[in-house]
């Protein structure tokens, strides 16, 4: 019998390679549990596993999609006059001006964010608990309006990206491709994150999270790994953004980029749901609101933000440690845990 | 950019007066926001929300046609009720816990907030029109709307009631000492469930006066509840918890501070530079703090 873990690997591996092809009406919708896998995996680092807990990284994912939006079209065009033209396509890409700018736009807008994330980490990062909390939402949304009044991306009436060029085939290949590309970053993330927690890195984050002040009485330069973890969480949401921005082809400040209505929400709850401060929580958390988000956005259409607050509440007061917590309550033995049978009885006798 | 404010010097009189109105209903927000973070150690993110519902019920008084300016005394005692249910269904549930927690769950509670009230007054920007005129000062240049004035007012007499009935009444007593030390309270006997039940109700109410002056002198809008929060929060960093003079200060000079960043960078930058101010404040008092080796509590 072949390891366990290897198992899970292999089947998810398979499923992610052979999903637009079993499900091939839900590729776009399986594209976006990717890049909300991403968002959650990326919102523990902070949240889960180093105790800061973030509203901002929504930021990071806007920024991702204009950067990556602006270079892809402002290599080989004028920015302004795109915009300018909204809908009406004056400028059409070659497809090979359409990969190359892709896949610059695409590694430029890990690079960015990465780099906001360093210059401002230093300012932000030296806050604490509800302190940095309020002041990431309040970043995330400031950035937002910001967005909305430069007119270059657009302003308020946001940008288009560019569509997919003529000639190499039709939607069906356009999704397909997107789809790939979102489960190759989800994979890189993961696989990355999987490593760095097996590192110092990953103790290190741990031990800001119990007790940072202890941890720099250690000698640990906490705020050097804290904007790490900024950092390596700012490449990988704006990288999702970017892509994001390309597969719903048109970008607006406040709805899609930086929505902290929506996304920026998303991934605090998703990482909650699973279990925040584990590897495989926030994946899970990811699966199974997607799931929940679209079954009830079809039926109940207009209560969504209802049912949303309402998942918030429930899911912060009732089940804080997730379903990964749950589990671990459940099944001790698996996640490694000693558990003496005698112990635990005279333990509930107590009680 | 413009910078017609510094062409014509009584622009800045004009800011100043609307800014100093403004204030005075942030801060009595910001007030209530205190009261709670003092004494049940929670953050309200959906207290714009509570605003803008205590707004939205001034507005259902002036479309059943009575005068909005009315809504002064039926809104707070409707919130009242509401900010008792609200505690009573989900947030005692957070008080004695991580302060995250409370953050998220009022999170969650300001978007489910949000979306009710736009099902049941529709996602247009309304206003309840009060038709108090205005008064010109210096020979028409400045013009200053009668329902700001009212609207500060009324807010400096609630304000002044509040802290009246926080000083000499027994309920007021039993809050400050709660909020000094919940134990030693309840072991002298005062009902801390009953304290914060009512705390949180007063804090609506509050939320309740100032909406609906919202809703006669500025606009309602489902969506715009955030900025109040975040304002609200602001000034209670400024000026620290229970420092009341702190709060009429602070809350006049981001008011101040709003009317100017209008005139300068332009009206659609307003809520970004609420908020840019509030991480500039944030960032400064954290440097500042850091030299001591401290860090915001």
């Amino acid at each position: 019998m072949i390891n366990q873990k290897t198992f899970l690997y292999l089947a998810i591996l398979a499923f992610g390679i052979l999903a637009p092809f079993i499900f091939p009406s839900y590729k776009l919708q399986i594209s976006i549990m990717w890049i909300l896998v991403v968002l959650s995996l990326t919102w523990d680092v902070q949240g889960g596993q180093m105790g800061y807990n973030t509203f901002g990284n929504i930021m990071f994912f806007g920024l991702g999609m204009y950067v990556c939006s602006s270079f892809h079209i402002g290599i080989f065009f004028p920015l302004a006059e795109w915009t300018a033209s909204g809908g009406e396509k004056t400028f059409i890409h070659t497809p090979s001006q359409f990969f190359q700018g892709f896949f610059i736009g695409l590694i430029l807008a890990g690079i960015i964010p990465a780099l906001v994330a360093a210059i401002i980490g230093y300012g932000i990062l030296g806050l604490r608990g509800h302190y940095f909390a309020i002041c990431t939402l309040g970043l995330g949304i400031a950035a937002g309006e910001l967005a909305g009044g430069i007119e270059l991306v657009g302003a308020g009436q946001g940008m288009t990206s560019p569509p997919w060029p003529k000639g190499i085939g039709d939607t069906e290949l356009r999704s397909e491709f997107f789809y790939y590309i979102c489960f190759l970053l989800m994979s890189s993330t993961f696989l990355f994150l999987r490593w760095a927690y097996s590192k110092r890195f990953g103790l290190v984050l741990n031990a800001i999270r119990d007790n940072e002040d202890k941890a720099e009485a250690m000698g640990i330069n906490t705020m050097q790994y804290k904007i790490m973890g900024w950092v390596v969480s700012a490449f990988f949401v704006g990288i999702a953004g970017g892509l994001m921005g390309n597969m719903i082809g048109y970008i607006e400040p406040v709805e899609t980029a930086f929505a902290g209505r929506t996304f920026g929400v998303f991934m605090v709850l998703m990482a909650i749901l699973g279990g925040k401060g584990t590897l495989w929580g926030p994946v899970i958390g990811a699966i199974a609101f997607h799931v929940f988000k679209e079954g009830f956005w079809t039926f109940f259409l207009g209560w969504q933000y209802v049912a949303l607050g309402a998942l918030i509440v429930i899911v912060v007061i009732f089940f804080p440690e997730g379903i990964m917590g749950w589990l671990r309550e459940k099944y001790p033995k698996r996640f490694g845990e000693l558990v003496d049978e005698k112990d635990r009885k005279a333990q509930v006798e107590l009680k | 950019m413009d910078l017609l404010i510094f062409q014509i010097p009584i622009l800045m009189v004009q800011a100043s007066i609307d800014g100093i109105l403004l204030g005075i209903l942030f801060a009595l927000i910001a007030y209530g926001m205190a009261l709670q973070w003092g004494v049940m150690n929670i953050i309200n993110i959906a207290q714009g929300e509570l605003v803008i519902l205590g707004g939205y019920i001034a507005y259902f008084m002036y479309i059943m046609g009575i005068h909005p300016a009315f809504g002064v005394i039926v809104s707070p005692i409707i919130m009242y009720f509401v900010g008792w249910s609200l505690y009573k269904l989900v947030i005692y549930r957070v008080v004695d816990r991580d302060l995250f927690i409370s953050i998220l769950a009022t999170f969650g509670i300001s978007i489910l907030t949000q979306q009710l009230m736009n099902f049941a007054f529709g996602s247009d920007v309304v206003v309840a029109q009060s038709n108090f005129g205005t008064t010109m000062l210096f020979n028409y240049m400045v013009t200053i709307p009668n329902s700001k004035l009212f609207a500060a007012i009324v807010s400096i007499i609630f304000a002044v009631i509040l802290v009246m009935y926080m000083r000499r009444s027994k309920l007021g007593r039993a809050i400050r000492a709660t909020a000094q030390n919940p134990r030693a309270a309840k072991i002298l006997g005062v009902d801390t469930e009953k304290v914060y039940a009512v705390t949180f109700g007063i804090n609506a109410a509050l939320c309740g006066i100032a909406g609906s002056l919202i809703a006669i002198t500025f606009t309602l809008h489902p969506y715009v509840g955030l900025p109040y929060t975040v304002r609200s929060f602001m000034i209670v960093i400024i000026a620290g918890l229970g420092n009341l003079p702190g709060v009429a200060l602070s809350g006049m000079g981001l008011g101040v501070f709003e009317e100017f960043s209008d005139y300068i960078f332009g009206t659609e930058f307003r809520i970004a530079a609420v908020f840019l101010l509030l991480v500039v404040i944030l960032v400064y008092r954290r440097f500042k703090l850091s030299r001591k080796r401290e860090y915001l509590k």
